[in-house]
């Protein structure tokens, strides 16, 4: 019994490496993972030191850095993570890769972490906006690594919405504005002026289960250092549900 | 040796109001090489995509080596090699590559992965190519580079889809000759347009059209094979 266990645990592991590793690899092969990376440093400065206002405000943090996070993966991560199923069954290698022995599950995580570890090197390589304020100031370090892993895993929400999203079509155009649809959902429902909209009627009940998905909400505390374990059960949970989501339909529309 | 090593019972596939495999039921031995024909739309790959397990059966169930592929589907997977229909593999990669990477999924580990790819790129002739990515190969060595990942775990079954489609008659004649030879340890199915294929490499002939098996015999039986094919699909078709 103890044996089958660790043999599925063993097959599970390796199937989902492999897989990693192949994807990761893929990204890397063409420009597009240069390209992305580039627009992605790029944006963020732009959101850091100008609409950020980073020089001005005159302190040592990264908070104009942090907050427009949520509004950088809104497009980015939908751009990241339209090919990753809809490419699979436009080419027909979906049929190569699900007749293999692994299982749908492995191969929903294997992408989705391949997908999420290019995410976090991107994130990485932000590290000389980190340097500079340092050089500039004396941050709280604490609380910008805090932003970093709080960051990481919000993009890991957004991604596996947008993986789920790339599972129900062909076409790579539709993922993603299905993706950052249901993205900018979960994003506005805790906008202060959305809220607003509904802060005269509805009941405080209903009021305050909406601004409860907000990722802005959640990710504020988190980029002001602050490690709320609602939050990390929050995106952590939006994961999973997302994933789970994705396994069914892949093994429902593969042959479609 | 005649142990049956593919069993298909009573498969069926719809999809919403359309019928496209109706209770098809054969068996394949070890030795056996069975051709699979049939018109466009007959249903010749739904019928392989599920005995691979990449579509579900409405009905019916296929086996390979006694294990149900609904079932205990990655158990079922470990025991053939599957070409699918256009030799999908993915564009960025090399043959080395591809070979690698499909090697390490099956669970080799290192030396064996050189091992089995070397053999593969060995009986199938991808030496030359071994290291330019698959999208710019032409149609014949992308097609070889899907036969190499089915035989690269030696599997005692075969299921290929249209393995000489879009191959010059040489390279045609070099893939008949290796499934002939494989054919003698293995079970092997592949589908077909090319009737003179059927006469020069199968054992076992089967034709199926609108779903339905009409034909099931050895070529010598079906022949002359153009003529009962015409007769029997054409027929269906008017149906169906």
């Amino acid at each position: 019994m103890m044996n089958s266990i660790v043999a599925v645990i063993l097959n599970f592991t390796n199937s989902v490496w492999v897989i990693f590793k192949r994807e990761l690899n893929d990204y890397f092969s063409t420009p597009i993972a240069y390209v992305f990376i580039i627009i992605f440093l790029i944006l963020s400065g732009i959101f850091t030191f100008y609409l950020g206002d980073f020089f001005s405000r005159g302190q040592a943090d990264l908070k104009p850095f942090f907050t427009y996070h949520p509004w950088l993966y809104l497009f980015l991560i939908p751009a990241l993570s339209m090919r990753l199923w809809a490419e699979e069954r436009k080419t027909g290698t979906i049929e190569f890769l699900l007749t293999l022995p692994i299982t749908t599950t492995e191969a929903v995580i294997g992408k989705f972490l391949a997908a999420w570890f290019f995410t976090a090197i991107a994130l990485f390589l932000t590290f000389p906006l980190w340097i500079t304020v340092n050089y500039l100031g004396s941050p709280d370090n604490g609380v910008i690594v805090a932003g970093y892993l709080g960051s990481l895993l919000m993009a890991g929400a957004f991604l596996s919405i947008g993986s789920c999203f790339s599972a129900i079509t062909k076409n790579q155009v539709v993922a993603f504005v299905l993706s950052l649809v249901v993205c900018l959902v979960f994003i506005l429902s805790g906008f202060p002026m959305v809220l607003d909209l509904f802060s005269g009627w509805m009941p405080e009940l209903l009021l305050k289960t909406i601004s409860s998905f907000s990722f802005l909400t959640h990710f504020k505390a988190i980029s002001q250092g602050v490690i709320d374990l609602r939050d990390i059960i929050f995106f952590a949970s939006l994961i999973v549900f997302w994933l789970f989501i994705n396994i069914n339909l892949v093994a429902l529309r593969k042959a479609d | 040796m005649e142990e049956t090593l593919v069993e298909v019972r009573h498969l069926t596939k719809k999809f919403d109001q359309f019928t496209a495999v109706n209770n098809v039921s054969f068996s394949v031995k070890r030795g056996e090489i069975l051709g699979f024909l049939g018109p466009n739309g007959a249903g010749k790959s739904t019928t392989m995509k599920m005995i691979t397990g990449f579509l579900t059966p409405t009905d019916g169930q296929a086996l390979v080596e006694g294990i149900d592929v609904s079932e205990d589907s990655v158990e079922a997977k470990r025991c053939f090699g599957y070409l699918p229909e256009g030799a999908p593999a993915y564009p960025d990669m090399t043959p080395d590559s591809f070979l690698r990477f499909v090697a390490k999924i099956r669970g080799y580990k290192a030396h064996q992965i050189d091992e089995r790819v070397y053999n593969a790129v060995a009986r199938i002739n991808l030496s030359s190519v071994l290291h330019q990515p698959i999208e710019t190969l032409s149609k014949g060595f992308k097609r070889r580079v899907g036969l190499a990942q089915a035989v690269l775990h030696d599997p005692d079954v075969l299921i290929l889809d249209e393995p000489t489609d879009g191959l010059d008659p040489n390279q045609k004649h070099e893939v008949r000759q290796l499934i002939r030879e494989m054919s003698k340890t293995k079970a092997i199915i592949l589908s077909t347009h090319i009737l003179e294929e059927v006469d020069a490499l199968c054992t076992r002939a089967m034709i199926i059209s609108a779903g339905k098996l009409v034909a099931d015999g050895t070529p010598a039986e079906l022949s002359p094979l153009d003529d009962v094919f015409r007769r029997l699909t054409t027929h269906n078709q008017a149906l169906s």
